[in-house]
């Protein structure tokens, strides 16, 4: 076990020597969120100061934002951390040294949480100082929110890996696409109940539709929904499991169809 | 007969027979893991979709010695390199190292071996020192710092050492990315082309280290390399495959006489034409 630890620290500290090599890696990941933050923060102001029936619902599509770009920037963080290898040939090093995929996975997680603190927090701060909108006002729903979405972005980052390791880089645009099919049935922006009934299931199915309802809970009625965080944790630890038996499945099919040494050429 | 059952049969009927050669023959099934061979490769097989990159491949490397596994390009080696690495699973056959098997063992072995290869670069944003420290951290390697020092030394990377690792030139990756191989003092070294990018005199200075960790530290080296100088100096015994297969091998003075050749520069030119 200790081992294992001292790999995991190892490959973290891999991770922030890139990180810490470059100051413009560090803005691109605050840069982003920051300029979205400003374009949805000035909507939210106009409606906010409109005082139309719309107004009601600015603090939801800014909270909703806020959250969504958790899930996003985190799967993000994953994946171009994971991405990483493959761009500097260094997969087949890893590979051959004795870290565990078990490993590999719990430093690209802890690398994820890394980047997502560095670019959510002064996102964060710029909400509050320019628009004056408190994300803390959802109080400690805020943490089981944040968890379970970080969750969801590793499952679905622990896939993604295992299909660029298997099918190289024709994979690598799943990173940025992927996320893109579950905005419209997680109902990021309005209730479940917008979506047709025929959708319903396959929206619960997804874990981030629950933080969603969640926040509109709190932010609309001051009600923090333990049933939905609870039944969101079950969901995530299933997928959690799915996405990292996929990722050893891939790794494994990629050991079959060979190329793990040259990947990257 | 299809290929396969052609395969099976001729593996069934037509058995290496072991000790004819020091690596030629198959191992015995069961075997100490402490008296087995350092690298054994038994009727070793990969085919992709229809064309076979490695069809039935047997050699022995014992403890402490040194082989060349040579070939032109396209003839299997880095496959079968992979498969002995345990990146590439065998379709028949199987590649032990110190009696485990790579397809489904490797993690048993892995933190006593180490490769250099072209294909694989280490993370060129780092600067050698970071790449040392994490790769020793990956190896477990006890008292890391004055292993550090001690390749600093012996590959004189003083002057490159917090030195982004992209920036380097290639003779100077090359250095770097062998110490790399020898951070966790392998019992078992798989080196592809070590020397490739390096010019004469550097390429002999490292030749003079490998022979030197290997002399002191009686590691196995198989060794890939299109540079038949380096295999006569370097290697004890030599395989030469063409097509995917083992098409000779011998000790290179052996060779050279077998195939009436001035030297192995001259059997390999010769096996590439004829095989």
């Amino acid at each position: 076990m200790p081992q294992s630890l001292n790999r995991i620290a190892a490959m973290t500290a891999r991770y922030y020597y890139i990180l810490r090599s470059s100051w413009l890696r560090l803005l691109e990941i605050v840069y982003w969120p920051a300029m979205q933050m400003m374009v949805w923060g000035f909507l939210y102001t106009y409606l906010y100061d409109s005082k139309s029936a719309m107004a009601s619902t600015a603090g939801l599509l800014l909270g909703a934002v806020l959250l969504w770009d958790v899930l996003f920037r985190g799967q993000l963080g994953f994946t171009f951390t994971f991405l990483e290898e493959i761009w500097s040939r260094n997969l087949a090093n890893l590979m051959m040294s004795p870290l565990q995929p078990l490993e590999l996975a719990a430093s690209l997680m802890l690398m994820s949480l890394i980047r997502l603190v560095i670019g959510t927090l002064p996102v964060l701060l710029l909400t509050w100082l320019l628009f004056g909108f408190n994300v803390y006002a959802m109080g400690p729903g805020l943490i089981a929110f944040f968890l379970n979405l970080v969750l969801t972005s590793w499952a679905i980052g622990l896939v993604v890996a295992g299909l660029v390791i298997r099918q190289g880089f024709g994979a690598e645009s799943l990173a940025y696409s992927i996320m893109i099919v579950l905005l419209p049935l997680c109902c990021v922006y309005y209730p479940v109940a917008a979506l047709p009934v025929w959708l319903h299931p396959v929206a619960w199915s997804l874990t981030p539709t629950y933080v969603f309802e969640g926040m509109r809970a709190v932010l609309l009625d001051g009600t923090f929904r333990v049933d939905l965080m609870i039944e969101c944790l079950a969901l995530n630890a299933v997928y959690l499991g799915i996405g990292f038996t996929t990722f050893v499945t891939l790794l494994q099919s990629a050991r079959h169809k060979g190329g793990l040494l040259t990947m990257g050429e | 007969m299809s290929r396969i059952e052609h395969f099976l049969a001729r593996k069934h009927l037509t058995p290496v027979s072991p000790g004819t050669t020091p690596t030629q023959g198959n191992a015995p099934d069961r075997l100490d893991v402490d008296d087995a061979p350092a690298i054994a490769v038994e009727s070793l097989c990969k085919q992709y979709r229809t064309h076979w990159a490695v069809d039935e491949v047997n050699f022995i490397v014992p403890k402490g010695w040194t082989v060349g596994l040579l070939g032109g390009n396209g003839a299997g080696k880095t496959t079968t390199i992979s498969m002995i690495m345990g990146l590439v699973v065998p379709s028949f056959g199987r590649a032990m190292v110190l009696g485990h098997d790579m397809a489904t063992e490797r993690h048993k072995v892995l933190s006593r071996m180490n490769f250099e290869s072209p294909y694989v670069a280490l993370p060129g944003r780092l600067t050698v020192r970071q790449n040392l420290t994490v790769f020793g951290r990956l190896y477990g390697v006890a008292n890391l710092k004055t292993r550090i020092e001690e390749l600093i030394e012996d590959f004189e990377l003083g002057d490159v050492l917090d030195r982004v690792t992209g920036r380097l030139s290639a003779g100077q990756k090359t250095r770097v990315a062998v110490a790399k191989a020898l951070i966790n003092d392998p019992d078992v070294l798989l080196l592809d082309e070590p020397t490739a990018s390096l010019d004469p005199d550097r390429a002999e200075w490292v030749r003079s280290r490998l022979r030197g960790y290997q002399k002191r530290r009686g590691a196995t080296i198989l060794l890939s390399s299109h540079n038949m100088t380096e295999v006569e100096q370097l290697c004890d015994f030599v395989v030469i495959m063409s097509h995917g297969r083992v098409v000779a091998m011998g000790r290179p003075q052996e060779l050279a006489e077998r195939f009436k050749c001035r030297d192995l520069d001259e059997v390999f030119i010769y096996l590439a034409r004829v095989a």
